[in-house]
């Protein structure tokens, strides 16, 4: 996770509600190849925190081993972080979340971190409903490995040599859905519209937030015959639901038609606004997604947008009945039973 | 009346051994419990042993329960009455009972070859057919067929009948009459076809005394989530693996009892069963990164499963306590049977250069007193505390003093930085040896934009900052050895018993090794053979083991596994000379009586003496 710090120049920015500019939000300089998709994530990542006005220290960023889990040290330079083993975020997450609910966890993976090593964890985390982001950068590779395919490689999707890859794909999106995630979007690095207001929702969303992000990497699987490259994304890119954010405060100023939108409160009281490209899409039932992703998956279409949203589940916390202050904050006092207690305790020993 | 005789006329009260084969999943364990807690509520000192199949139903299992005047620890190894409860096991429930010891068995279907050894009484019960005509369902039957030879047992070695119906009565609790009358009335079917058709007492049997005022009785992995639950840890994360499961189980009822917000119903605590011990122990690094004290219980599996991310915690210096409840290895090994074969593994546990602290309790007070402990340190050098127990420890109870604890004890939560303190200083820096401790500061996250830090298993410089620079790799990696090194005086102090006279002997042992250690030093006093004894309580060595080597000509050291693992570390880690240091190993699964040290010891001596 090699980072540089950046040289500060904040003159004439733009300011949010908290006074801080976009610079406040940044990490190190990123060290990964020119033009790779994982480095517009992080500019986007950097202006979904500005704009949901929240203090970067109340974000906590959590990845594990790869090109994407380095990108963490790119952003939100002034949150703590982990990066950890690989494929094993997600439990430092769980435990992390547990021990505190009142930060903002992000966690950064790749399809390799993700979908091999850590589909197990992967599985577990969305099972659990762990209150967090969970973006997978998605391009089809191993890069800091020279290039291997990795689960996520659609089958006849050619390696750089042309080798086509003979085994079926791990879907993050499908996986998710089938396994009960509250919060499952696919978008593109390069589509940054669609990408910042579904961070947005998602870092909000009380539960575990998936966004699968084909972000291509420009060095190892970017060329004719790859379905995980910029041009294979454009040409077969099909925005489903679009999702726009809206914090309380705010009102819904954008122009929808009528009954294309379908609004959804938040636990805090903001709404995401779905916008569907397709009427009959119904973005809480799961079978239906399902049925949508196969139907247009058949012909190449790389379906993005808020696929599924569900904000009725409890997440974990509320599951486990932690109290309102976090575990992290509780005094002694309230978690000794003190000495009259263990004597008393120890009669049932005798 | 069958007349019982005796070959062995000498009458033994209150020392001897008995001996209950069942069949696991016959609910046997409860009425073994019922008869050594009897035992133990007349006042005389008991030591409970359970020898269990790694399966739910079926198997042969076996509960030996010592009666011991003199309060020893560990095993006989001799067995004085056999209570023959399952017929597959019968010959060799008979084979090992001592000679002039005595056989218990259901006569409900005559066994003429049980009659095969003239140097045993055997006693027929027909417990079965009384058991039967007395209740219907299949179930009660075996059940209370238990309880029927819970009064067989408690005629034969005169059991005070008022304390076995006033612990069937606090079991049941008040309010189920008719469960407790049903138990007492088998019980007394067993009891009373004794007393008539039986010579009763037999010459082994119990008296009362007051030797367990002031005791419990408890198992270690009870105590240690008990001591979880005083240390103040409020997150417990584990995959359910034997021995430690029931560690869990207890931080868990505890909680309930004593965690529960009576008026929100908030629990101040948190477990997650995790999907594999990979997952467990990250976990348990989140949790702790962020502030909460976290733990889990595992055994050596688990361990092998969890070494990437123990080393992730020593290198990335994030407080863990993890519980090796260990088990009989290689591999699967034998799951349900002990040994400490779990030593190297614990100390060194992770690729890279890798050192922890390792606490090792010898009965459960200890696993209460070092489960606090545990916290204590690993958020004062913030780094990963094996507290290494083992099955015998961990699954059997014990008979111990009190636990105590003092009103006045605050958790010391290590060098944390909060808010105001963040607010005072210029920049903080996560790895910087600010007091030349070797122990940095921390922050919790989210506490203090200023106190943000990244938290990496890669290269990183005493700043925080990744660095592929040797010379800023290298400083870091020398401050947590030192850093590691100095836990070595805040570790558990070894304890030291002197013998009687001065003697070129010492033998060092860990863990539960120490009962053994310990009845085997006074049998070999009592043959003028006189030993020191040094018990490991703690890695890094404290620096008194050096000089206990130092003071003798020969250490015996005694543990439970077959490479000698204790030895081992001790060669690495002291400046001992290795050929002083004499293995005595036990490493069958089973838990050891004090025979094999006294003849490993008798044997190294004589070896010595012949040079």
């Amino acid at each position: 996770m090699t980072s540089i710090a950046k040289p500060r120049i904040e003159k004439h920015l733009l300011r949010n509600k908290l006074g801080l500019t976009l610079r406040d939000y940044e990490g190190g300089m990123s060290t990964l190849c020119a033009g790779c998709g994982h480095d517009s994530v992080t500019a986007a990542m950097v202006r979904a925190f500005y704009e949901l006005d929240l203090e970067p220290h109340t974000a906590a960023k959590v990845s594990g081993i790869g090109c994407s889990s380095k990108t963490t040290a790119y952003f939100l330079g002034q949150s703590s972080g982990v990066n950890a083993v690989h494929g094993r975020m997600p439990s430092v997450a769980t435990g992390a979340a547990a021990a505190n609910g009142d930060l903002h966890y992000v966690g950064v993976s790749g399809d390799g971190d993700s979908l091999s090593i850590g589909l197990g964890q992967f599985c577990h985390a969305i099972r659990r409903n762990v209150n967090m982001l969970y973006v997978v950068e998605n391009n089809g590779v191993y890069g800091l490995t020279k290039g291997q395919f990795s689960a996520a490689a659609d089958f006849g999707s050619k390696s750089k040599r042309g080798e086509p890859n003979p085994h079926t794909p791990i879907d993050p999106v499908k996986l998710a859905i089938t396994l009960g995630a509250t919060f499952v979007a696919r978008s593109f690095s390069g589509d940054k519209t669609q990408l910042v207001p579904l961070i947005k929702a998602a870092v909000m969303h009380k539960g575990f937030s998936l966004i699968d992000v084909i972000s291509p990497c420009v060095t190892f699987n970017d060329h004719k015959g790859s379905t995980k490259s910029y041009a294979h994304t454009y040409e077969y890119y099909h925005p489903a639901i679009h999702a726009d954010y809206i914090q309380p405060s705010e009102e819904i100023k954008a122009e929808y038609d009528k009954g294309e939108v379908m609004k959804v409160e938040l636990h805090d009281g903001s709404t995401i606004a779905l916008k569907k490209a397709d009427e009959d899409l119904n973005p809480r039932d799961r079978g239906d997604v399902l049925a949508y992703l196969s139907h247009h998956e058949a012909q190449n279409e790389v379906v993005t947008g808020l696929l599924f949203l569900d904000e009725e589940k409890q997440d974990m916390n509320g599951r486990n009945n932690l109290p309102e202050a976090p575990l992290n904050t509780l005094p002694y006092e309230k978690l000794t039973p003190g000495a009259a207690a263990l004597a008393d305790l120890q009669k049932e020993y005798c | 009346m069958n007349v019982v005789t005796e070959t062995q006329a000498a009458t033994r009260i209150n020392d001897f051994v008995m001996k209950i084969a069942t069949v696991n999943g016959t609910g046997s364990a409860s009425a073994n419990s019922l008869l050594m807690k009897t035992i133990f509520r007349m006042g005389v000192p008991i030591v409970g042993k359970n020898l269990f199949p790694s399966n739910i139903q079926g198997l042969p299992t076996w509960y030996e329960i010592r009666v011991t005047k003199d309060a020893y620890q560990a095993r006989t190894g001799a067995v004085d009455l056999a209570v023959a409860m399952n017929a597959d096991t019968y010959d060799e429930d008979l084979k090992k009972t001592a000679p002039g010891g005595y056989l218990v068995y259901d006569s409900s279907w005559p066994r003429p070859h049980l009659h095969s050894r003239e140097d045993v009484n055997v006693i027929g019960v027909p417990l079965a057919t009384m058991i039967n005509h007395h209740f219907d369902n299949a179930r009660i039957r075996t059940l209370m067929k238990n309880m029927a030879y819970v009064g067989a047992v408690a005629a034969l070695i005169e059991l005070d009948m008022d304390v076995i119906r006033g612990l069937v009565t606090e079991t049941f609790g008040e309010s189920k009459k008719h469960l407790i009358d049903g138990n007492m009335e088998a019980i007394d079917l067993g009891y009373q076809y004794v007393l008539e058709n039986y010579a009763c007492p037999l010459p082994i049997r119990v008296a009362h005394s007051d030797k367990t005022d002031g005791y419990i009785m408890m198992d270690g992995n009870t105590a240690a989530g008990l001591g979880c639950v005083y240390a103040g840890a409020t997150f417990g994360a584990w995959y359910p693996i034997t021995p430690s499961t029931s560690l869990m189980d207890g931080y868990e009822a505890f909680c309930k009892r004593y965690r529960v917000d009576p008026e929100t119903g908030e629990h101040n605590y948190c477990i997650i069963q995790a999907e594999d011990e990979l997952a467990s122990i990250g976990m348990v690094i989140g949790a702790g990164w962020n502030g909460a004290r976290a733990f889990t219980p595992t055994s050596g599996p688990g361990i092998s499963l969890m070494s990437e991310f123990i080393g992730f915690a020593y290198y990335g210096e994030v407080p863990a306590v993890i519980f090796d409840v260990q088990r009989t290895g290689p591999s699967t090994g034998l799951p349900t049977r002990t040994q400490q074969s779990d030593i190297l593994l614990c100390a060194y546990a992770s690729h890279g250069d890798t050192k922890h602290i390792l606490l090792f309790p010898a009965d459960p007070k200890e696993c209460f007193e070092m489960a606090v402990e545990s916290f204590e340190l690993a958020e004062w050098f913030q780094t990963p505390v094996f507290v290494v127990s083992d099955i015998d420890i961990g699954m059997n109870d014990w008979m111990i003093p009190k636990l105590e604890w003092d009103d006045n004890w605050e958790p010391n939560r290590g060098k944390v930085l909060d808010a105001e303190q963040l607010e005072k200083i210029d920049k903080f820096y996560r790895y910087l040896d600010v007091d030349g401790d070797g122990v940095p500061y921390r922050t919790l996250p989210g506490s203090h934009p200023k106190g943000a830090f990244f938290t990496r298993g890669s290269g990183h410089d005493k700043y925080g900052l990744y660095t592929e620079n040797s010379e800023k790799y290298q400083d870091v990696l020398d401050r947590i050895a030192v850093k590691i090194d100095n836990a070595k005086t805040r570790v558990p102090a070894p304890i030291i018993t002197k013998a009687k006279k001065k003697t070129p002997w010492g033998v060092i042992s860990v863990g539960s090794s120490n009962g053994p250690v310990v009845e085997a030093i006074d049998r070999l006093a009592g043959e003028d053979i006189h030993i020191d004894y040094l018990r490991v309580r703690g890695f890094p060595f404290n620096d008194e083991i050096d000089a206990f080597v130092d003071a003798h000509d020969a250490i015996f050291v005694v543990e439970q596994n077959r490479d000698a693992q204790l030895r081992s570390l001790i060669v690495n880690e002291t400046d001992a000379e290795k050929k002083k240091l004499k293995p005595i190993l036990w490493y069958s699964g089973k838990v050891p009586d004090c025979r094999f040290v006294v003849n490993g010891i008798k044997a190294h001596i004589a070896e010595e003496q012949k040079k």
